[in-house]
């Protein structure tokens, strides 16, 4: 046939689509073959599913800003530990998503509180690789929500740095992914007892951030604060070794939050995906302006810690309602994180709760702001400002009661804490046998 | 006056710096070093293969102090410092000849 009738044939059913005609359904193929050759609906699918995975890379890079970020904040004579934790929780976190947090997270019929389910797997149904299963393959979700899983029990991580024992985190943090991680995930989107209460959670401030602060929070009372921090009720500050490494970290886990947001839009939808990139990236930067103008003002000078901290609370704070808010909402939203998580820091300080790198401050009180703030800024009448409170207080009290069982359990079982030799010699020294930086030293061996 | 030096564990210097300061010493000198006397390092293990840390980190103390102030120099940083476990150091001392205060020109015990 000739290009024009070629044009004409392609044109005028998609000028038919446009007309209103809503887009092809799935019942309208039964093979993967059909599928395929529908010229409208397989390129959609094509792309949506292209942008979960990009959005699951970006997530994944996220890792690598938490343990820059984490690095950077604590001592050099720790940093093996921090990487080690960071590559462990990581790896546990992908596997065992895989043998059953997904499903435990997305039970389907279940009584909306607790459903603990098996390993991931279909048999051969190809509809799974389709838009009969979403606008991404079955595949595609499973690996990008377990990139989120591995985030929310990192954030433990930062909170327990230098001097939580490495076996007894180890298995804190299985138990903490494995298992709670996926059945409070269940409570919203496995469309358990928050999702029926209409609580909204976007991509996490609640079910990742608030979760895993709140859950640092009470294995940061466990542990106890390093060694040297509080003297004779004076708080001395413990410096951390490198300020590029931290800052390097707060950027890729920026960039990671394109992905982490951006991702759940749950398709390449260009509106909302589009808007979603200006509110997360709003809220950052106002975020970090509001943090360091407070820490000007309060703290006497611009501290470029409180200007990453400012960062990240932006970006948790907009977590929740990143597609359902106007990009003036997410300027509210970040300024109000940039300045609460200064003080946070600052007052969770005072009362000697020892959180290296401002964890409890970053995600478990931003991320409660950012839940309550869609009650207030979204665009979206449905979302109410009571509802969002009690989910986000229940992620809270859920994370924090489960972790004190947890680190109470690691701490009765294999240690929670390193001695105080071990601690003052430096865990990579005294759990791992390997200095960070060999070669740094003056006098080799 | 005399020069005192103290080879310590790091972990000693905030101790040893207050109680220097109680008995009225309150300039000193601290440097990083690496050192071992009869305290050995220990092996280590790097993918495989095995290896030997003989120096371990360490600090050295120096104060100069005034003939008067020796004893009780000495005796504070050795307080301060002990643990009763291999590895705690030593201290030496040895006679200065003159001291010069560089902004002022004073010398002798007054430059201190």
């Amino acid at each position: 046939m000739s290009n024009l009738q070629r044009a004409a044939l392609t044109t005028i059913p998609a000028l038919a689509v446009l007309a209103g005609v809503t887009s092809v359904h799935a019942e309208d193929f039964k093979t993967l073959e059909e599928f395929q050759a529908m010229p409208l609906a397989y390129p959609k699918f094509m792309v949506d599913n292209l942008w979960i995975l990009i959005s699951a890379a970006l997530v994944f890079i996220m890792h690598l800003g938490f343990a820059t970020l984490e690095t950077g904040l604590t001592r050099q004579k720790n940093t093996v530990n921090i990487l080690f934790k960071n590559l462990f929780i990581i790896s546990i976190g992908i596997v065992s998503y895989a043998l059953t947090g997904f499903n435990t997270m997305y039970p389907g019929d279940f009584n909306g509180f607790l459903a603990i389910k098996g390993m991931i797997g279909f048999d051969g149904d190809v509809a799974n690789l389709t838009n009969q299963y979403a606008d991404y393959t079955y595949w595609a979700d499973f690996i990008f929500q377990a990139m989120f899983a591995a985030t929310a029990a990192t954030i433990v991580s930062g909170a327990v740095a230098e001097r939580v024992k490495l076996s007894g985190f180890m298995l804190y943090a299985t138990i903490l992914v494995a298992f709670i991680y996926p059945i409070a995930g269940s409570w919203k989107w496995g469309g358990g007892w928050l999702d029926g209460m209409g609580f909204y959670d976007f991509a996490g401030s609640s079910i990742v951030h608030a979760f895993g602060g709140f859950a640092a929070l009470a294995a940061v009372i466990i542990l106890g604060p390093r060694a040297g921090k509080y003297v004779d009720g004076e708080i001395k500050p413990i410096l951390g070794h490198s300020m590029p490494l931290a800052t390097i970290g707060v950027f890729l886990l920026w960039l990671g939050w394109f992905g982490f947001n951006g991702g759940s839009v749950l398709s390449a939808d260009p509106g909302l995906v589009s808007i979603v990139f200006v509110t997360t990236s709003l809220a950052a930067a106002v975020g970090c302006l509001a943090a360091m103008v407070t820490s000007q003002i309060f703290l006497k000078k611009p501290d470029v810690t409180m200007a990453l901290n400012g960062i990240l609370a932006g970006l948790v704070g907009i977590t929740a309602g990143a597609d359902t808010v106007t990009w003036t909402g997410a300027m509210i939203i970040g300024l109000v994180a940039g300045i609460i998580v200064v003080f946070s820091i600052v007052i969770i300080d005072r009362i000697k709760i020892d959180d290296p790198v401002g964890a409890i401050s970053v995600h478990g009180i931003c991320g409660i702001w950012g839940t309550i703030a869609v009650g207030i800024f979204s665009t979206n009448p449905e979302h109410s400002f009571s509802t969002q409170l009690i989910g986000t207080l229940s992620y809270a009290a859920f994370a924090f009661v489960v972790s004190l069982i947890l680190a109470l359990l690691a701490k009765a079982t294999l240690g929670f804490r390193v001695d105080e030799d071990e601690e003052y010699e430096g865990l990579d020294l005294s759990e791992h046998g390997q200095p960070a930086y060999a070669d740094f030293q003056n006098i080799n061996n | 006056m005399f020069k005192i030096e103290a080879y310590l564990r790091p972990s000693a210097l905030e101790g040893v710096q207050k109680a220097l300061g109680e008995i009225g010493i309150v300039g000193m000198s601290v440097t990083e070093i690496r050192g071992f006397g009869r305290q050995r390092g220990h092996r280590e293990v790097y993918r495989g293969a095995e290896y030997r840390i003989d120096f371990v980190p360490k600090i050295k103390v120096e104060v100069i102090v005034k003939d008067d102030d020796k004893d009780g120099a000495i005796n504070a940083l050795v307080e301060a410092s002990k643990s009763g476990k291999v590895g705690d150091g030593k201290v030496f001392s040895s006679p200065i000849q003159d001291a010069v205060r560089i902004r002022t020109g004073e010398t002798g015990e007054s430059a201190l």
